[in-house]
């Protein structure tokens, strides 16, 4: 079986006044079937424009790009009849329709026949849980209610890959968790179904994909699985160390072998029951002359936790600055809505969030 | 596989079956009938919108048979009181009910890609499996249906308060060149359609052009034989002026007043000639279309 996707030295250039837009400058990706994959960057990225010639909707300027086997340029109908895409904030069809006409509509473009087209539908209206608007209609939906609709126009030609172009998108917390949860249970369902995902939350990518591709300015800075591209990021082992007293302060720690610094996260003064502690050693095993320390101190360690780095690390170590910072102008054009900060899935600001 | 997802939802043990095949490039392999049954289904699922929509917005009774009542008596009061012959009165109340089909051509047709294009449906269409042919002609074919309902209701209704008689003799020869002067018509809306999202916004002042000129060179209000040689030039090139002709010769058989242009059956034949070359045109100008915005990156995407 070919790779789901195959793309190599993928270049898109957009002849804009005053002078051409580079979108793509020599991508190589590669996504095994099955796989769940994730391209994560800032608005002008270049991730639009990755999948709108995955997708067959854009040829590339140079270099090739592959779906199972099949050229985006030339073998247009057969990946086609085979994948299927649905973006954020979509618009589509038509509000005078009822959310079940509409996708009865969308199952006829697929070659469902009649009846079944219309069964599918109602199957796929209770999957996503929109039952009790499936006749109402769709000028009527909510933004959540709307994207729920699309997902399901998605899913209905059971497509081997499905494109996923920042689904999210201004949903509320419930309704973008209720749209990760259905595109996991459709993908969980048959073996080989394959997902390409397009995010700017950094959450979103870390739960979702098993695999994640950085893009910024048009190429692809780093890849590999969420814990292999943090990794690239922790060089030191960050440790969060809670003790009922530490007599001497966080300097009684920044001395031993291993302990690139110890600073005091809370400072409770001279009555706290507690005293936290951020350590940052040069690897895990120096933690075990901290511990004796603390004992020739006598102080009882109440929790130590590891500190993880997040994906937003990562990206601030790649790129050099946060996801929050719109490249808008330099890649394609944006992805047709300014954020202008980063918001996780749950709708929390993620500026800073596990910044170390 | 499995059966129940994790959300416990009613119906996701749908999910577990596929529709597509043991592995996508076998999916991916249709037959020629397969190919053929979906572009079928994707016209009737085009054409669907514009049929429900006619039985859900009924307000349409008001803009599309009173309003145009109304024009076709203004034009019915100036013959009479001129005292014109009476025949004038069934080729204006004729005209206008064939125009529905003209004005349904320019607006709904002809500009429809293009607010496709706005409302983010176009690159659906373009990314889903189906000719856009079929869309096209789902289009022509939901847009003829609707307006027939109109044109019929027009016609009925200014007949009976204007009394006009038909007396229509040749009834196959009449279904012939009506059905051939909607798919000319609608060719030329197909193939417009694809240029007007070319042009875009430019194309809705063209509409706006070839309104009321089309219908001054088409005779919509008198034969198009007074016009000489221009009305020639127009049953030559403009579907809608040699239609009309034609039934009008077919339900007023015998009327002097429509001599001097070509009978019916060679009006037939110039339809019949617009319907292949319009027809030829518009598959020709969207697939051009369909290139050129994959190669562009523009028309059919909406932000660019």
């Amino acid at each position: 079986m070919p790779p789901a996707i195959r793309v190599e030295g993928l270049r898109r250039v957009y002849a804009m006044k005053p002078k051409p837009v580079v979108a793509l400058d020599g991508v190589d990706l590669e996504v095994a079937p099955g796989e769940f994959f994730g391209l994560l960057g800032p608005n002008g990225a270049g991730k639009t424009t990755l999948i709108k010639i995955l997708t067959t909707l854009l040829l590339p300027t140079s270099g090739r790009a592959s779906i199972f086997g099949f050229d985006v340029a030339t073998d247009t109908r057969r990946i086609r009849r085979i994948m299927n895409m649905v973006a954020g904030g979509e618009q589509s069809g038509y509000g005078i329709l009822t959310v079940r006409e509409q996708l009865w509509m969308f199952s006829q473009f697929y070659g469902l026949g009649s009846r079944e087209g219309w069964r599918r539908v109602d199957e796929l209206i209770e999957a996503v849980g929109l039952g009790e608007q499936r006749l109402q209609r769709v000028s009527t939906l909510s933004t959540g209610q709307r994207q729920k609709m699309n997902m399901a126009r998605g899913l209905l030609n059971d497509p081997w890959i499905l494109f996923l172009d920042e689904p999210t998108l201004g949903l509320d917390v419930a309704a973008a968790r209720s749209v990760r949860e259905l595109v996991l249970e459709w993908k969980a369902a048959v073996a080989g179904r394959t997902v390409l995902l397009t995010t700017h939350y950094m959450a979103e990518a870390d739960e979702l994909c098993e695999r994640i591709a950085i893009v910024d300015r048009g190429r692809i800075l780093a890849s590999g699985t969420p814990a292999e591209l943090k990794r690239r990021v922790q060089r030191e082992s960050i440790f969060r160390l809670e003790v009922d007293r530490l007599d001497g302060g966080a300097g009684s720690l920044g001395g031993l072998p291993g302990v690139v610094s110890a600073a005091l996260a809370v400072d409770g003064g001279p009555d706290a029951q507690r005293v936290t502690v951020n350590l940052v050693l040069q690897e895990d095993a120096a933690l075990g002359g901290v511990v004796t320390a603390l004992a020739g101190l006598r102080s009882q360690i109440l929790a130590l936790r590891k500190s993880e780095p997040t994906l937003e690390d990562v990206f601030v170590e790649l790129v050099g600055r946060g996801l929050g910072e719109d490249t808008s102008g330099d890649g394609d054009g944006g992805d047709g809505v300014g954020i202008g900060t980063t918001v996780t899935p749950d709708g929390t600001d993620a500026a800073g969030q596990g910044s170390r | 596989m499995t059966t129940t997802g994790p959300t416990g939802r009613p119906g996701s043990g749908l999910f577990a079956s596929t529709r597509s095949g043991d592995d996508p490039r076998t999916a991916s392999n249709w037959s020629r009938r397969t190919i053929a049954e979906t572009n079928l289904r994707a016209l009737a699922g085009r054409a669907y919108p514009r049929v429900r929509g006619m039985f859900r917005e009924p307000s349409w009774l008001i803009f599309e048979i009173l309003l145009p009542f109304l024009a076709t008596s203004a034009y019915v009061l100036i013959y009479r009181a001129l005292r014109a012959p009476e025949e004038y009165v069934g080729f204006v109340v004729l005209g206008g009910a064939l125009s529905a089909f003209w004005l349904n051509v320019v607006w709904s047709m002809a500009g429809q890609l293009y607010w496709e294009k706005s409302q983010g449906n176009l690159e659906l269409y373009f990314a889903a499996p189906m000719s856009l042919m079929s869309v096209l002609l789902g289009m022509a074919a939901g847009g003829l249906m609707m307006t027939s309902t109109r044109a019929l209701a027009v016609l009925v209704v200014s007949s009976a308060v204007f009394g006009v008689q038909f007396g229509v003799q040749d009834w196959g020869l009449l279904v012939v060149v009506f059905l051939l002067s909607m798919t000319a018509l609608y060719g030329l809306g197909m193939m417009m359609a694809s240029l007007f999202l070319l042009w875009g916004r430019e194309a809705f002042h063209l509409t706006n052009l070839m309104i009321e000129p089309v219908y001054f060179v088409s005779g919509l209000n008198f034969p198009v034989a007074r016009l000489g040689a221009l009305g020639m030039v127009a049953i030559a090139l403009i579907p809608f002026a040699v239609g009309l002709d034609a039934v009008r010769q077919l339900v007023f058989p015998g009327a002097t007043l429509l001599a001097g242009t070509p009978p019916p059956g060679v009006e037939a034949l110039i339809l019949a000639v617009m319907t292949v070359v319009f027809t030829i045109s518009a598959r020709w100008c969207i697939r051009t279309i369909e290139r050129m915005a994959r190669a562009r990156g523009s028309l059919s995407i909406r932000w660019q």
